[in-house]
């Protein structure tokens, strides 16, 4: 399903919209918020959080917002900041920098998905390091090209450009 | 030319990140609009991020999905006019419900078999019981049957005929006295069956002056083939047999003198 095809069904009030939402994006959103919390119970619990304020707030979506994706994207990366703010971590976003969403595979693989587990780990270690570095800082935990560029020590004019390099890495290997 | 100069400028990964600005964001959008290769440069940027995000995710359990939905549900799904939410139906309720209906039949067929053997073993329970009742007293008569037998047999025992009298001419008793052992038994075969109420009871006597003394009252004439053990009493000059009341009487009822022999 598109996302589209997924929006018409909600502004329909299908009742399967909200179903098809959750089996959408439920993972991918786990993975943003788990990649900046880094504990599964926490996260499951901001997970929650985080669709219930889509579903509370779905009609103030508009296309002229940008993705929907996007826009649920920023909903479950400030409901997992702001988790890390309120618990009094004083985890300010540069300290997030030091793991990144390799670490993820590394540290918290479940038996079950273990094979699954290096399949991931092998297509992404395709990645060049930097790239992982990248992507993890601007797509994972939502950098401005400013905080990127201070932390890698990368010329903030060539943040966007070496960021679509690794993009377009990334889609060659998922397309191998 | 210019999409492609503005594909390659690293926006529409900006864009679907999410961290362009409101202005930004607008200008995309309406490039998305105009250009079909932008919209498919931003669908397959998406694409490749949500694949990327959905495979670094660990283990995402199903409850989840159940517990955002009582959350809707409870807090937000009357008031909001929200579409109706479907419970997810998954294999696993109907597999808890199967292995649950199972697991309540296999408990009913045990319970159910659990009984019936039970039962069966209640019922040969009751059965042996029985048969070492029956064991039992048929040993007992075998015992009792061989004891008779012996002193019946034995040489040093003499016979006692005792004649009918007035009541019953036609009956007859004998008395069998071991001297060496002393034992002393009555043969009950020739007498009739006493009625309802009234029982044998066996005197020895002594004639001069008469002295009746009880040496035995014989609830079951049967018992024993008719041979039945009584006391012995070695000053017996006679034996006589009268019918009394159940339980036996003090002295005999005369008039009711069945059968009478002198030693």
């Amino acid at each position: 399903m598109t996302q589209e095809e997924l929006l018409e069904q909600i502004y329909k009030k299908d009742g399967k919209a909200f179903t098809a939402l959750y089996d959408m994006y439920s993972k991918s959103l786990y993975g943003v918020i788990y990649n900046l919390l880094k504990d599964k119970e926490e996260s499951e619990d901001v997970l929650q959080d985080v669709f219930v304020k889509i579903w509370k707030n779905i009609d103030s979506y508009n296309d002229g917002k940008g993705r929907f994706f996007t826009w649920i994207l920023n909903i479950a990366r400030n409901a997992s900041i702001d988790r890390l703010r309120s618990k009094s971590h004083n985890n300010s976003l540069k300290n997030l920098s030091a793991d990144n969403f390799v670490h993820i595979l590394d540290h918290n693989t479940s038996v079950t998905n273990k094979i699954d587990a290096i399949g991931i780990k092998e297509f992404i270690n395709k990645l060049k390091p930097k790239c992982i570095r990248l992507i993890d800082l601007l797509f994972f935990k939502g950098y401005t090209q400013q905080e990127a560029s201070d932390e890698l020590e990368i010329p903030l004019g060539t943040v966007k450009t070496q960021n679509r390099n690794c993009i377009g890495e990334l889609r060659t290997i998922l397309n191998e | 030319m210019e999409t492609q100069e503005y594909i390659a400028s690293g926006t529409l990964e900006f864009y679907v990140y999410g961290l362009l600005s409101e202005q930004e964001n607008i200008e995309v959008h309406e490039m998305a609009q105009k250009h079909q290769s932008v919209r498919d440069e931003i669908l397959s940027i998406e694409k490749a991020v949500i694949n990327l995000s959905y495979s670094v995710s660990p283990h995402l359990s199903a409850e989840n999905y159940e517990k955002i939905r009582q959350r809707l549900i409870l807090k937000h799904g009357t008031e909001s006019g929200l579409v109706q939410l479907e419970p997810k139906r998954g294999i696993a309720p109907y597999l808890g419900w199967a292995a649950a209906i199972i697991l309540m039949l296999g408990m009913g067929i045990q319970y159910y078999k659990y009984n019936e053997v039970t039962k069966a073993v209640e019922a040969v329970s009751i059965q042996k019981n029985k048969f070492e009742q029956l064991l039992a007293s048929v040993e007992k008569q075998n015992t009792e049957s061989k004891n008779a037998l012996a002193v019946v047999r034995d040489n040093a025992t003499s016979v006692v005929q005792l004649a009918g009298q007035e009541v019953a001419p036609q009956a007859y008793a004998k008395v069998y006295v071991n001297k060496n052992t002393k034992e002393t038994y009555v043969d009950l075969a020739g007498l009739p069956e006493p009625p309802e109420g009234k029982v044998y009871q066996i005197w020895a006597l002594k004639l001069d002056p008469l002295t009746p003394t009880s040496i035995g009252v014989i609830a079951d004439k049967n018992a024993n083939y008719g041979i039945l053990k009584v006391e012995s009493n070695e000053a017996a000059q006679a034996y006589g047999i009268t019918l009394e009341p159940t339980g036996g009487s003090k002295s005999p009822t005369l008039d009711q003198l069945y059968t009478l022999g002198k030693v």
